[in-house]
This record gives structure tokens, sequence and C-alpha cells, in this order.
């Protein structure tokens, strides 16, 4: 298989994973839409040095992992590009805050080094709430539950038509190298010599497939607004759900568990 | 139903591909429009959607096509595009499917009804819930058609219909157009399709109208299609 036929097909998975049952699937997406940005908001204010408070979030991706049936392994696997990216963040806090914070053993450990991780633990921790969002719920629900808070319905038809077009650029992708390497065999990639012209074409064709697209989508009655999918609708399990996830939030992000048990041990 | 008065196109100045184009329709009328390759064929459709304007007037139904008529033009005509990958941007075909009913303002459940029923016409239940990146060539062009079946548009527009199709599929089309009531316009250069699904043949060449008459007759005479780049159909070559 090309590469970009495995992208497709990557892209695909995306929609098989959304398709599943489970109970989590089972929620409206207002639901779990809430919880996840309850979620974010949360991790995002945790203290810089408040490490052990924040490791204890990873209870809920870990919960909906095993609730959900998607495997850890493919979240990590989708999200292998973005991942380094978001670890970058905090490298250079520790060049800047150098006061030691804390001791492991004999080794002291500077305020740089807490928070460069902090930082890291915030991105994973909102990568992988986000992956779970989207692995457990259909697009086009997602977009209605956007809707659903009063979101311009401007910005949910980009979101929406954003997340069809990359499949479309990625299938013309697909065709283009595919013809490109019939006629340079034996050769890895595109040469440097014929980038030029391949993004030109590439960006030629997409806008084509776009424009016809498009057409396709007026011809069908469509005047900028979508009837997008409900999904399930917002029930006393999803009001349920809502407000425990939100109280746990809170509960671990004003009560430092981890700590709280340690003392106990110590004890 | 439909009327070309005098329609001329161009993309590009001084290379005209539509030139003074007229004919007429009527209810209920199918329709094959033939030509080689480049005749315009694909021009003539897109103009009558009001995908593109140019010079004369278009009517369907009575109105005009121009911006103002547009949805009303487009609620009554149903497209299928020479690529279904181009038609095909929902993430299954049912959802494809119900795109239309539901712009339309019809209820999910009645939308669903239709849509079913469609499936069933065609024997193809098994696709509803496919992922159209999942499936072949011709079942994605049966999944264009049943889109296009699902709008319940007054005039079928057909673009190539049988291209990319097995003969078991392609037979199937065939017979799914010719039980279709509404008013036909098909383009295709598979003759012997035309044959069995048109009563009526318009010959394109160069943005020209240069024959206009029975199927039978048209089809028949071989001068002609090969004075025009075209060949008889398979199942009059005596072969
Ligand atoms: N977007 C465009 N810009 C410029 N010229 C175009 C464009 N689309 C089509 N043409 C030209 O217009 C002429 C008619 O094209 P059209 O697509 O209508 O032909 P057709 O009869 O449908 O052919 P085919 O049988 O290959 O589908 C051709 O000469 C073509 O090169
Ligand atoms: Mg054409």
């Amino acid at each position: 298989m090309n590469k970009m036929d495995k992208a497709l097909h990557e892209l695909g998975e995306m929609d098989d994973l959304a398709a599943q049952d489970s109970p989590i699937h089972r929620l409206s997406p207002l639901a779990k839409l809430l919880t996840t940005i309850a979620y974010i908001v949360t991790v995002v204010s945790f203290h810089k040095y408040d490490l052990s408070g924040m490791a204890v979030m990873l209870l809920f991706p870990v919960l909906l992992f095993q609730i959900s049936g998607i495997p850890v392994r493919t979240c990590f696997y989708k999200l292998r590009i973005v991942l380094p990216l978001v670890m970058a963040v905090g490298l250079f806090n520790p060049f800047y805050d150098r006061a030691p914070l804390l001791t492991v053993g004999s080794l002291p450990v500077s305020g740089g080094v807490v928070s460069m991780l902090s930082l890291m633990l915030k991105g994973v921790l909102c990568l992988m709430a986000s992956f779970l969002l989207i692995a457990t719920t259909p697009i086009d629900s997602l977009c209605a539950a956007l809707r659903r808070l009063h979101l311009p319905s401007m910005l949910v038809t980009l979101l929406l038509l954003t997340y069809r077009y990359v499949g479309v650029m990625t299938e013309e992708l697909a065709v283009m190298t595919e013809a490109y390497q019939l006629r340079a065999p034996g050769q890895k990639g595109v040469h440097v010599s014929a980038w030029g012209s391949f993004l030109g074409q590439l960006l030629l064709r997409s806008m084509d497939r776009a424009q016809e697209l498009y057409n396709s989508m007026q011809l069908r009655g469509y005047h900028g607004h979508f009837h997008y999918a409900p999904g399930r609708p917002f029930g006393l399990r999803d009001a349920l759900y809502t407000l425990g996830c939100c109280a746990a939030f809170l509960l671990l992000r004003f009560v430092n568990i981890a700590e709280l048990l340690g003392r106990l041990v110590v004890r | 139903m439909i009327e070309f008065q005098h329609v001329s196109f161009s993309y590009e100045k001084d290379r005209p591909v539509i030139e003074d184009l007229s004919f007429r329709i009527e209810r209920g009328e199918s329709v094959g429009l033939i030509g080689a390759n480049g005749a315009g064929k694909s021009t003539v459709m897109k103009l009558l959607l009001g995908l593109l304007s140019g010079e004369g007037k278009i009517l369907v139904d009575g109105i005009e096509v121009n911006r103002a008529s547009l949805s009303a033009v487009r609620r009554r005509l149903g497209f299928v595009l020479q690529n279904s990958d181009n038609q095909m941007f929902m993430p299954t075909v049912y959802e494809d499917m119900i795109f239309a009913p539901l712009n339309y303002g019809l209820s999910r459940e009645e939308a669903e009804r239709r849509v079913d029923a469609v499936l069933e016409q065609l024997g193809l239940q098994e696709l509803k819930h496919r992922h159209n990146h999942r499936i072949s060539g011709g079942e994605k062009r049966m999944a264009a058609i049943a889109t296009i079946l699902a709008m319940e548009p007054e005039v079928i527009l057909m673009d190539e219909p049988s291209s990319a199709l097995d003969p078991y599929n392609r037979r199937l089309v065939i017979n799914t157009i010719r039980a279709l009531p509404q008013t036909k316009l098909i383009t295709s250069h598979d003759l012997d399709m035309i044959l069995d699904t048109c009563r009526r043949v318009i010959l394109l060449d160069r943005g020209r109208i240069v024959a206009d008459g029975p199927a039978d007759e048209i089809l028949r005479n071989k001068e002609l299609l090969e004075a025009h780049r075209m060949e008889l159909p398979f199942c009059l070559a005596g072969r």
C-alpha cells in the first residue's frame, strides 16, 4: 500500500472507531463535548508545580479507554506526529527556572524541570481527551452538539468541511503519488525537482474537487445550513455523567488525592 | 419541460464551446445527448443546472434559469455527475442519500423512509451503512444514482451513467432508468445504452446540434455518426 493510501485508510479508521458501540459511544455527544471541555479546563488550570495533583487526572482518560474499548495504542499511534510537538513546548523551562524545588533521594530537582514535566503532561492529557471525544463521536453529531452550544453555524460548517476535505486532498495526493511512482520506479518519495509542480498540481486538483463537491452540495439544496445527524438526545444518564465527571474533576482539582493517600500510607 | 433558446457559451474568449443551441424537451421524454469527447455534452448539463451561465435563454418548467430562480430550478433537477467521487461527500451512503431530502425540509423519519424505498427499488439495501471510500467504483455509481432518486426530481440528468460499471450493474442501471417515469436527459458514449433507454437522440459536434430525432434513426445512420467522430452501437454494427 502507498503511504497516502495508508493515510486515507487511517482517516477512515477514525470514522470506524466512532461508529463502534460502547457505553461511552452511546452517550449523548453534548455530554461528551461538555465533559471534555470541563476536563481540559481543569487540567490546564493546575499550577505548574502541581505535578502530583495533575497525575491523578490521568484516571479519566484511562477509564474512558477501558470502557469504550478503544485501544490506548491506537491513540498514541494516531497522535504520533502531534505528540512530540506538544511535548516540546516546555523544553526550555529548565533553563529559566533553576531554583531547586524538591529533592528526589539526594538529587535536587529544579522548578523548571517540574514545570516542564507538568506542561508535557498537560499536553498529553488534553490530547488524549480530545482523541477520545473524536474516537467515540461521529463528526456530524459532534457538530450538532457544537451548534447546540450556539457556536456560529459558519464556524461549525468550516470544521466539518475541513474534516471532509482533508480526506479529499489526501485522495488527490494518493492518486498523484501513485501516478508519479509508476513513472519513477525504484525511487523513494518524490524527487525535489518535482516538488514545485507537484504542489501546484495538488492545489489545483484539490480546488477543482472542492468546487465540484460544493456544486454537488448546492445542487442538492444546500444553502449554508447543514442538517447534522443529531446523535443521541441528552437524557438523564447524560446529565448524570456530565455532572458526575465535573464533580470528580473539581474534587481532583482542589483536593490533592495523591498527597492525601501518601500521607495515609506514611502514617 | 426543458427549453434552450439560442444558447452560446465559452470557457475562454474566442473559443466557443456551445454555439447557438436551441432545443426543447417535453415532460416525460427521455433524450440521449451524444457526441464525441469534448463536444460539449457536460457543458450543456452545467448550463441547464445554472452552474455555468452563457448567452441566450434556458427554461425549466417555464422558469428561466438565472440567479434568482436557481433554487426553484435546481429543486426540479437531479444530476448524476460524471465522477461519482465528487458526488458522494458524506461518510456513508445513507448520509449522502438523506442530505437532499433534509435540505428540502423533510423530517428525518420521512427522509429515511424515502431512502429505504429507493435502496429497495435498486436492490442496494446492503450498501446503506457502508463508507463511501470503501465501496467499489460501480457500487459508488449505483449509490450516486440512488442519492439523486431520493431527491424525487422531476427531471433526471445523467452524465455517463454506465461508465465504470460491470455488465450486471450496467444492465441494472439501464433497467432502472427505463423504469423511471421522470423526464430524462442522458449523455453517454455507450450508444447501446442510449438505444435501450432513450426514444430521442440529440447529436452534438463542437457545440452545435447536427442531428435531432428518433434514436432508432440516428443511431442506425452510419454515415452521420462517422462524420461526427462516432461509431454505430455494437448491437447494430452487425458483428
Ligand atoms: N473548465 C474548463 N475550462 C476550459 N475549457 C473547458 C473546461 N471544461 C471543458 N472545457 C472544454 O470545453 C469543451 C467541451 O467540454 P465538455 O466537458 O462539455 O465535453 P463533453 O462532451 O462532456 O466531453 P466528454 O465526452 O469527454 O465528457 C472541451 O473542448 C473542453 O476542453
Ligand atoms: Mg462530459
